[in-house]
């Protein structure tokens, strides 16, 4: 059965494997460690990851490696909604900072 | 006080992204916080990152080098802007590439055009980022994303430690 990938990323824990997993390749122990929740669980999440291609697998050793699938991330509206929202924040900083100059 | 135009609009046939913001402040003032590291740093990185400039020289064949620093000081991404043009508090324009910590650029690169102009007490920057590819284009919306993600990280680590509970 083919997921959906929205439904893949309404789940607050998966949106943190995803963020865990976009600044480097993880084990799923190591991204068990993160939660306290069982390893079963974080391999359920893992599982629905992989089916909508939000995450790939690489094996390395005897390990097996999960890192973000960023081409399947684009398809996602919140992709660029990501980019615009880092110049919305930039900007806003850069309000308050003008703001603080000029009172002096 | 008054909404400040805010517009961003991504052509991906045209490779090209457009950014229009209004600033409640005079022209000199922006120009100042766009060209001077000291202000740049400031502002440049969105929290929880800082941007840590290594050295800047404005000036037409002048560059800024600079790291996208997060919030445990490690240095996630390096990029190189070499000043092309500038006409001072109107316009300037840069190539920006991505590099490695020691300053090696990764081509092909992106060129930005800033525009400055003041009504009434309000100034507008007008910016153009044309890139070379589209693979640079995704490139850097692709950094962009991971840096939206570390935003998220504060977020994220309340939801652990709520989790952990």
């Amino acid at each position: 059965m083919r997921r959906d990938i929205f439904q893949a990323i309404a789940d607050p824990t998966r949106r943190a494997i995803l963020v865990l997993v976009a600044s480097q390749a993880m084990t799923p122990n190591a991204i068990a460690d993160n939660f306290n929740t069982t390893r079963q669980a974080v391999s359920k999440h893992l599982r629905i990851l992989t089916e909508c291609e939000l995450v790939k697998q690489e094996q390395k050793g005897r390990e097996i490696y999960y890192s973000l699938e960023i081409d399947k991330m684009k398809e996602v509206d919140k992709w660029l909604e990501q980019f615009r929202k880092i110049w919305e924040t930039r900007f806003n900083q850069l309000d308050n900072l003008l703001s603080t100059i000029k009172k002096k | 006080m008054n909404s400040l135009q805010f517009d961003f609009t991504v052509d991906k046939a045209a490779k090209t992204v457009y950014i229009t913001r209004e600033f409640a402040a005079e022209q000199s003032l922006v120009w100042d916080a766009f060209t001077k590291k000291e202000l740049l740093d400031q502002w440049w990185a969105p929290k929880p990152l800082m941007s840590k400039t290594k050295s800047m020289d404005f000036k037409v064949g002048g560059r800024r080098f600079y790291a996208m620093v997060s919030p445990e000081g490690k240095e996630i991404a390096w990029q190189i802007q070499d000043y092309t043009s500038i006409s001072p508090k109107t316009n300037f324009k840069f190539l920006s590439v991505f590099a490695d910590k020691d300053e090696n650029p990764h081509l092909p690169g992106s060129n930005w055009d800033l525009n400055f102009s003041e009504h009434n007490g309000i100034t507008k920057v007008f910016i153009t980022i044309y890139n070379d590819s589209l693979e640079r284009m995704e490139k850097m919306i692709e950094m962009g994303f991971k840096e939206g993600f570390t935003m998220t990280l504060n977020e994220l680590e309340l939801l652990l430690s709520t989790l952990k509970k």
